[in-house]
């Protein structure tokens, strides 16, 4: 089920350059697992945008999302007070109860956020939960430390060297020999392709993006075929088992 | 004050609906989707999903743009198939709709139109076929039957023979002549017309100097269109004799009762639905209110009332 409503910003602030936090108050009984994402009105612009759900509780949710465009641009300059129109709930989510003891979350850039609510499900079930986090730059390094208090061990790949393991998140995977028995990925294609590979006969879940129309299945706009059939991202995804994906 | 009981009710072919709130094809799935925001039961009908005789996936994506008061789709008529509709949609459908549905059948040959529609006519909840000769997002189909008198003409006539009700053709916006198409249509027995469907329209991202679309263009849809929509229903309302069902930017009750002016007489809301998935609810519920406003008793007295 999902839920169309008003929410009000509580906070609203950069990160990174590039990179924003904003956190708002209203109903989240929609949510139901990580990964889900929200569907953001944004007055004077004809489609909304939806951002992935980086944490909720009883009457907060948190997004982080990259200024990219003009949607997201606008959500910048948004103060603290404003009301937002919200569909939330949206999309299927990651499964928590699919992994073992030994979980591996891997995040590449704006990719890193819906990961947070999941690595904090995943240690309230008692797992030990690895995390890799890919990004650019060092300046565009975001939650490290937030992943780390939760209880995580975090490892930070940079393309450029600038902090921890130069190259890319399957770099990290190479090189630490990371152990687990079941991962879930959310980033850039290229990055879960070249995981999905890495892992080899590990079982996962990975979170894809396309440009939709609705959110919530009215449009067929965001539509990929699997190895199950053809699947709305907003609907049936945006998580994907590993071995549906058609690559 | 004595509340006075003001009619929204409309007839379509002889079929009475509640109001003229009709969802159009291709926002609203099979009503599925809705079903989970609101008791669609509110609307005058819908017309589900442009349905072909073999599933289709359509097209890559993205398949979606964002345009000032619009958008423009390019889904490439991704449907089941006519055996999953009427297999499964159509009875999951039964169960949460009451109401006579409007079919929208697409196709790629006169045969694949005339075979889907003979085979949808027979189910029961199906209140009018809409034939869409407009698609602008398939090739060799869809919108090509639709841009010539000759060709729509010719699709009428196929489906009529096998069909016992009525059929709505929706035509394309992107002609020359709407007249022309909808009074070929007209003459060759069609119940009703539909319009309009999607302009043809394109965005390039700057950075990547690509089209935004992977099938390059696209259908425009949104606010942006609907003066485009209330001339063309005029012009076809004007010009013949069979019930025109307005389509095209709807994003209020106040446009639905521009659109009856100009000629409609059940008015579809298309992409107002997908930014608000209760558009249609919201107008239906609205309409009485500003019916009020205007000093309309009966809405069925304003079909086409502008000179």
């Amino acid at each position: 089920m999902y839920k169309k409503g008003t929410y009000t910003i509580l906070t609203n602030e950069p990160l990174t350059p590039t990179v924003w936090r904003m956190t708002l108050e209203g109903d989240t009984q929609y949510f139901t697992r990580p990964g889900q994402f929200v569907n953001i009105e944004i007055e004077g612009l004809f489609l909304r945008r939806p951002i992935s759900v980086c944490d909720y509780d009883g009457r907060t949710l948190t997004l982080i999302y990259k200024v990219v465009g003009e949607g997201t641009e606008r959500m910048s300059r948004m103060a603290a007070g404003t009301k937002l129109d919200l569909l939330t709930g949206l999309g299927n989510g990651f499964d928590p109860e699919a992994c073992g003891p030994r979980p591996l979350l891997v995040g590449g850039g704006v990719g890193v956020p819906p990961l947070y609510n999941l690595a904090r499900t995943l240690i309230a079930r008692g797992c030990a939960v690895s995390v890799v986090l890919g990004f650019n730059t060092a300046e565009e390094i975001f939650y490290e430390e937030e992943f780390r208090r939760l209880g995580a061990e975090v490892h930070v790949a940079t393309a450029d060297g600038s902090r921890g393991v130069r190259g890319f998140v399957t770099t990290v995977l190479a090189e630490r020999g990371i152990d687990c028995d079941y991962f879930y990925a959310c980033g850039p294609l290229p990055m879960l392709r070249a995981l999905s590979e890495a892992t080899g006969d590990v079982p996962g879940e990975l979170s894809f993006e396309e440009r939709m129309g609705c959110g919530f299945g009215g449009c067929m706009g965001c539509s990929c075929q699997t190895r199950n059939g053809s699947k709305r991202i907003c609907k049936e995804g945006p998580v994907l088992k590993k071995e549906e994906v058609i690559w | 004050m004595q509340d006075r009981k003001l009619d929204t009710s409309v007839i379509l072919s002889g079929l009475k609906l509640d109001n003229p709130v009709v969802p159009a094809s291709g926002t609203f799935g099979y009503g599925n989707e809705y079903k989970d925001f609101y008791d669609i039961n509110i609307l005058g009908s819908f017309s589900f999903k442009g349905t072909t005789r073999e599933p289709r996936f359509g097209n890559p994506t993205p398949r979606i743009a964002e345009c000032t008061a619009g958008m423009i789709n390019a889904v490439g008529l991704q449907n089941p198939g006519i055996d999953a509709v009427i297999g499964e949609e159509l009875p999951r459908l039964k169960t949460f709709f009451r109401k006579p549905v409007i079919a929208n059948i697409s196709g790629f040959s006169i045969e694949e139109y005339a075979y889907c529609c003979e085979r949808i006519d027979r189910e029961e909840q199906v209140g009018i076929i809409e034939v869409n000769v407009s698609c602008p997002n398939v090739r060799h189909g869809g919108m090509s039957f639709g841009t010539s008198p000759e060709a729509a003409a010719e699709v009428t006539r196929a489906v009529k023979a096998v069909t016992t009700k009525p059929v709505y053709i929706k035509l394309s916006p992107n002609v020359t002549d709407i007249v022309a198409i909808a009074r070929a249509c007209e003459e060759a027995g069609a119940d009703g017309i539909c319009l309009i469907n999607t302009m043809l329209g394109m965005r390039i991202d700057l950075k990547r100097r690509r089209p935004v679309i992977a099938n390059t263009m696209g259908g425009f849809s949104g606010s942006a269109i609907f003066p485009v929509a209330v001339r063309m229903v005029y012009q076809v309302a004007k010009a013949c004799r069979i019930p025109v069902m307005g389509c095209g930017g709807v994003e209020t009750a106040r446009d639905v009762i521009e659109m009856m002016m100009a000629g409609a007489t059940a008015v579809q809301v298309g992409a107002a639905n997908l930014r608000n998935p209760y558009a249609s609810k919201q107008i239906v519920e609205e309409l009485p209110r500003e019916m009020e406003r205007l000093g309309i008793e009966r809405l069925s007295e304003i079909i086409g009332c502008v000179e």
